[in-house]
């Protein structure tokens, strides 16, 4: 043991002894590998980056609710078929609230896009969404200003609607809308409340960009013929979404009367959708990105492994004097071994140093942070890097002749 | 008195392109405890050649080599390696010191190699640094020595460990005639010390230090005789280092 222990610290003697004799020597070949480390710690925090941004908006989806449509996301199935398979209707949403008993709150919603008008100003293509009072239960959103939609309100139809943070934002910049009475398309409505900002979906869609309607009053307006709603269904639990799927799935077919053996004439969608499209995605991301920072990486060790050979050549008459005295051939290997990894690790951490500062930079555009397992990962592949490009010359280093290696000028 | 080296007919082949070169083409010979023996030849005689061998730098093509009755000639690189560390001391024409390392460091290197802890280390290494008479220049670098001095220093390297023999190729080559006489002197000492020594070289002079001359020609011993013009060092060395 004590043998290993003096090996190793004899190996790291020289090996800092060597760097400090070749020290612009040792700066530029580190150079290779502080650029390799920066671009991978960078891409590993980017790619953080991203999926924090994922997931803050995929939870406004929120991983417990079931969107009953008639079109599955992602696609697939047959399109004629699901074309014409019968709408869902606000009596299927009743039938689920009604009869299920692992649920919190079931929503019909149905939507359009409208301009929406107030005094001078307009905000064009909002989202306009009818739906009831349970809405608010069933998305987790939060009243900033006034209230929701009562139940009273929602089934009465009366002309009144819920603003969005960013139209109201836009419509109402100094006063308050509360009273207000707003043009949706053509048709007057007296503002109730305003919601929270809620945020973006995958940065597409605005979740703010909307005005919510009593989905009664929504039908007589905007849309001719009844019909054509999606149910947003809240699970009673969150760890327990997969049997809410199976009761919804269930009084969905018995009131849609689909014959047992047929298959659904609807879809329930959920949030995992998106998590597994995004894994895969964001899987290729960062595969295609890591290896590319890699490439950075590979070259730096390329660099290390061309300077190892020199540094071996360079010190041929050393390694035939150690032989001489009788140094195996192992201690002459980690000797050089030690010497790449050491220049690798000493890369690794400037590289750090430098990609802290950095990935504060990033923060300011993509909300991120560099994670503390990509430091450990950084330092650990410097010293690989280190060790795998520093064997070739180290292995020949320790299979020198000493004969030849002592008359070596 | 025991025998330390045994040779029997040593052969030594090295291809060099298409031509096989003899270097050595049967060497028997044996060499005693506390020998102080020259080896001489012309450059091309094949005496560095049998120096390898014997220093096990390398292996004869035929032949064995028995140090203590140990077999060398068919060990492998890492068993050389071992011998080489416990059993042989070399000291070389050009010091071969490692530059950026102290004298201490220097001595001690066998000593690391041969897996000794530190503190037995440091007090071996010291004891053979004084045995050379450098005991104040122990944290001193080879550059800052004088050529006498780091001969001193590979001396003591080739002592720290107490090995069998001491192996010296042209100890003094690179030294003043002054300096070298003082080398040969100290190599006395340690000769009368109980040290077995062998020397390599090509002076006349030098060799004369010696108690029994080995002359190699064309890869043969030519002669193999004692000393008797013996040249002593008049001033004992370590009064002066």
């Amino acid at each position: 043991m004590q043998f290993y222990i003096d090996q190793v610290k004899e190996g790291l003697l020289i090996a800092f002894a060597a760097i400090r004799a070749n020290k612009m020597r040792s700066v530029l070949t580190t150079l290779g590998i502080v650029i390799g480390i920066v671009s991978v710690t960078l891409m590993g925090t980017a790619i953080e980056g991203l999926n924090r941004a994922f997931n803050k908006s995929i939870a406004v989806i929120g991983a417990d609710v079931l969107y009953v449509q008639k079109w599955p996301w992602g696609g697939g199935g047959n399109w004629w078929e699901i074309r014409n398979r019968k709408d869902l209707l606000i009596q299927h949403a009743r039938a689920i609230e009604r009869n299920a008993q692992n649920v919190r709150s079931v929503s019909p919603i149905t939507g359009t896009g409208r301009n929406v008008k107030y005094g001078g100003k307009v905000v064009e293509n909002v989202v306009i969404l009818g739906t009831d009072a349970d809405f608010i239960e069933t998305t987790n959103a939060n009243v900033a200003l006034g209230r929701f939609l009562t139940p009273m309100e929602a089934d009465g139809g009366r002309p009144i609607c819920v603003l969005g943070s960013e139209v109201a934002e836009a419509l109402f910049p100094v006063e308050t809308p509360i009273g207000k009475t707003v043009k949706v398309g053509n048709y007057p409505y007296r503002v109730v409340g305003v919601l929270e900002k809620q945020g973006s979906f995958l940065g597409i869609a605005s979740f703010d960009n909307r005005v919510y309607l009593p989905i009664t009053r929504f039908f007589k307006e905007f849309r001719s013929r009844r019909g054509g709603i999606e149910i947003w269904v809240k699970a009673a639990s969150a760890t327990n979404v997969d049997e809410t799927k199976e009761e919804v799935r269930g009084i969905l077919r018995n009131v849609r009367k689909v014959a047992p053996g047929k298959e659904d004439d609807f879809a329930i969608n959920q949030q995992e959708f998106f998590i597994q499209t995004f894994n895969q995605i964001g899987g290729v991301i960062a595969a295609v990105g890591l290896f590319i920072t890699g490439l950075a990486l590979f070259v730096g060790g390329i660099g290390i492994m061309n300077i190892m050979f020199v540094s071996v050549t360079e010190r041929t008459k050393e390694i035939g004097i150690r032989k001489a005295i009788g140094a195996p051939k192992r201690s002459i290997l980690m000797q050089f071994l030690f010497e790449s990894a050491a220049i690798c690790l000493i890369g690794g951490v400037i590289g750090i140093m430098i990609a802290f500062p950095l990935s504060l930079i990033i923060d300011q555009i993509l909300p991120t942070a560099m994670p503390l397992s990509i430091v450990g990962i950084a330092l650990l592949i410097s010293v690989f890097v280190g060790v795998v490009s520093g064997f070739l010359p180290a292995y020949r280093a320790s299979r020198m002749d000493p004969v030849d290696a002592l008359r070596y000028e | 008195m025991s025998t330390v080296i045994k040779l029997h007919d040593i052969t030594k082949m090295y291809q060099m392109g298409a031509e096989e070169v003899h270097a050595l083409r049967g060497i028997s010979l044996n060499i005693d405890r506390n020998e102080f023996v020259a080896i001489m030849g012309p450059s091309g005689s094949g005496k560095s050649t049998l120096m390898n061998i014997i220093g096990c730098l390398d292996t004869p093509t035929s032949g064995l080599y028995e140090l203590n009755n140990v077999n060398v000639s068919e060990m492998n690189d890492n068993q050389l390696a071992r011998i080489r560390n416990k059993e042989i001391g070399f000291v070389f024409q050009t010091f071969n010191l490692l530059a950026r390392s102290d004298v201490l460091h220097n001595v001690e290197l066998p000593l690391i190699y041969g897996g000794y802890g530190s503190g037995e280390r440091k007090k071996l290494a010291m004891e053979a640094i004084e045995k050379t008479g450098l005991g104040d220049r122990a944290h001193h670098k080879p550059n800052e020595l004088s050529g006498g001095q780091r001969q001193r220093v590979a001396i003591a390297r080739a002592l720290v460990t107490r090995p069998s023999i001491l192996l010296a190729d042209e100890p003094t080559g690179n030294l003043d005639s002054k300096t070298g006489e003082e080398i040969m002197g100290l190599l006395d000492i340690l000769h009368k010390q109980g040290n077995t020594i062998i020397l390599v070289t090509h002076e006349e002079d030098i060799a004369a230090h010696a108690y029994r001359r080995v002359r190699i020609r064309d890869g043969h011993i030519e002669s193999d005789e004692a000393v008797t013009n013996r040249k002593t060092v008049v001033h004992p060395p370590l009064a002066t280092a």
